[in-house]
């Protein structure tokens, strides 16, 4: 029944019946069904892994409610189940990291975006990337046959004799412990801060930096001054970026925190992280409270760092499309 | 006035050299990292390490033949079930998606990239282990796939974003319908990018330790078949690493100089194919 063409076909626009039959019969519906359902299999995936996480943390929740939060005591023998310890312990070394990362990861993006000619920059960030792929358990063995007997010889006793009276550096030194785990996650961020800020420096306007050399500014006064608060946004999201890694890094923190659920002001002392005693206790969590406990302690981890991603995504955004728009 | 330029002048000079230190600082880590795996690990990567299975507990010898052919066969699974869903899903965002659908599906992909490891690894515990009662390989490889699904999806997209309209153009002027043009001329034009994308994903999720520590668990022996516990090369090195002996200390740095080689091995050569070819991925 070969007819002419209507007039919407003619135009261009592929609807109505007949084409509808014709998309069909090429196979171009079939496709975007097909994709379609691949691309919904991925949201499918992440509702799943909350709907997971919720559910089976029920016995859990119910038991202890929102206390769980709070309680220090962390007892599978009778029954008692309290993530402060865990939250406590992931915080503090993450912020640890951080406080270690970010200046040594800011100060070597600034380098790379600013000073390096462009094709030492490109070179120098390749092996940055790769120091980004070093698998964590291999941080995780450096960081136990290197670092933990390092710390213990070395660092622990140096740091114990000049700030020792703080309460912060008392206690006994074994090496192993909270200020050993920030180090190795610092080791281990450092490389996603880098390449981020580089990123976000590298789009930050050319006139920006001319203004301020034109002022008669030095190049430093005119990067710290005038490119830096610029890229403010971009570099803090890729700090949260950073944050989010640390807070779920698990097997170099469980190689050398201690695994000690107890709350301890001083780093030196062993400690524990949500990641690290999940690593630990999972696979071996008798009874259905204590694997609930476990599993809502994933549900905790995953909300803090959906939280976080979730502000370094808007964060880099707002820097990078604002600076895109006049890029060098 | 002449004193204030010089103080200037020296804090140019002197913060200059502090980011080029800092610099310096992180790319020596990394050879700091591979010198001391070459020179510890180096000397116990010998025949035995890749044909062996491990000898009894506490006793010396033998080798991890059984964890490398258990970390293929993980990312064997890994690489079936994420590839094609990241493969199919980034068409769909590239070429027929409308507005709403890909703005969620993509959100969800950037959400599933930063869920931590181990999160992961409850979620393959609970829909795979859970059910069947007992670990195996089938939930390693599901756990390593979901991993892999957002990396491959949102790399499939940019690659195919880079392909040139007038190549598209081109097709459709020629009479070729839309699944003709996407299948004969923009995916064989992006394939290189995607391949290697993909590649890059199995090489992040060969390293990854914490989502098979209970789903895959581990074994000292062989594991036929899917559905038994299986050894891989980075759980391996987490527990002779943490273990106590001498014997078991030599052997995981053996493992992880293997490891550390494939991994960055992989990165170094997709990643000089990558920046010869079409636009570079974002990181």
């Amino acid at each position: 029944m070969a007819t002419a063409p209507t007039t919407a076909e003619a135009a261009g626009f592929p609807w109505g019946p007949r084409a509808l039959i014709r998309r069909v019969r090429s196979g171009d519906e079939l496709a975007r069904l097909t994709t379609l359902v691949f691309a919904l299999v991925v949201v499918l995936l992440a509702v799943m892994l909350v709907e997971q996480l919720w559910t089976n943390s029920a016995e859990a929740r119910h038991r202890f409610g929102l206390a769980f939060l709070w309680s220090s005591t962390w007892d599978p023998v009778f029954n008692q189940f309290g993530a402060l310890p865990f939250v406590y312990g992931t915080l503090v070394t993450s912020a640890l990291g951080l406080l270690i990362a970010v200046p040594l990861g800011l100060g070597a993006a600034i380098f790379l975006a600013e000073l390096a000619p462009r094709s030492l920059s490109d070179n120098l960030t390749f092996l940055i990337d790769l120091l980004a792929a070093v698998p964590s358990v291999i941080y995780g063995l450096l960081g136990v046959f290197i670092l933990v007997p390092l710390m213990r010889t070395e660092i622990q006793p140096a740091l114990k004799r000049a700030l020792g009276f703080t309460v912060l550096f008392q206690g006994p030194l074994y090496g192993i412990g909270s200020l050993t785990a920030g180090l190795v996650l610092a080791v281990m961020i450092v490389p996603f801060i880098i390449s981020v800020s580089r990123e976000v420096l590298l789009a930050v306007p050319g006139d920006q930096r001319e203004a301020a050399l034109a002022l008669g500014a030095t190049r430093w006064e005119a990067t710290w001054k005038a490119v830096v608060p610029y890229a403010r946004t971009g570099i803090m999201g890729s700090i949260f970026l950073a944050l989010a890694r640390a807070l779920g890094e698990t097997m170099a923190v469980t190689m050398v925190i201690g695994n000690n659920p107890r709350i301890s002001a001083s780093l030196f002392a062993p400690g524990y992280s949500i990641a690290a005693v999940l690593a630990n206790e999972f696979s071996e969590a008798t009874g259905n409270l204590y694997l609930s406990a476990l599993i809502e302690l994933g549900l905790v981890l995953f909300l803090l760092t959906f939280v976080l991603n979730g502000l370094a995504r808007l964060l880099i955004l707002l820097t990078t499309s604002r600076g895109s728009v006049v890029q060098t | 006035m002449n004193l204030r330029m010089l103080w200037r002048k020296s804090v140019n000079v002197l913060m200059l050299s502090l980011t080029g230190l800092c610099a310096l600082v992180a790319i020596s880590l990394l050879f700091f990292i591979l010198g001391y795996l070459a020179y510890h690990g180096g000397k116990d990567v010998n025949w035995d390490f890749f044909t062996k299975l491990p000898k009894p507990v506490g006793e010396t010898g033998g080798g991890m033949a059984n964890a490398i052919v258990g970390s293929g066969k993980l990312l064997l699974l890994a690489a079936l079930f994420g590839v094609p869903v990241g493969l199919l899903g980034g068409m769909y965002l590239a070429e027929f998606g409308g507005r709403a659908v890909p703005f969620v599906v993509r959100y969800t992909a950037d959400l599933l990239n930063g869920v931590p490891s181990i999160v992961i690894g409850i979620f393959a515990y609970a829909v795979v282990v859970m059910p069947v009662h007992h670990f195996s390989s089938l939930a390693g490889g599901f756990a390593l796939g979901v991993m892999m699904i957002p990396i491959v999806l949102r790399s499939t997209e940019e690659f195919l974003h880079a392909v040139p309209r007038s190549m598209r153009e081109g097709a459709m002027a020629l009479g070729a319908s839309k699944w003709r043009t996407i299948s004969s001329v923009v995916l064989p034009a992006a394939s290189r990018g995607i391949l290697t994308a993909a590649l890059l994903a199995l090489a992040r999720v060969a390293g990854e330790t914490a989502p098979l520590l209970f789903t895959a668990f581990g074994n000292r022996f062989w594991s036929p078949g899917w559905s038994q516990p299986i050894a891989s090369l980075p759980v391996m090195i987490f527990t002779y690493a943490v273990g106590p002996y001498e014997d078991w200390h030599r052997q995981a740095w053996a493992a992880g100089l293997v490891l550390l080689g494939l991994v960055l091995v992989t990165n170094i050569v997709v990643r000089t194919l990558l920046s010869r070819g079409t636009s570079p991925p974002r990181s």
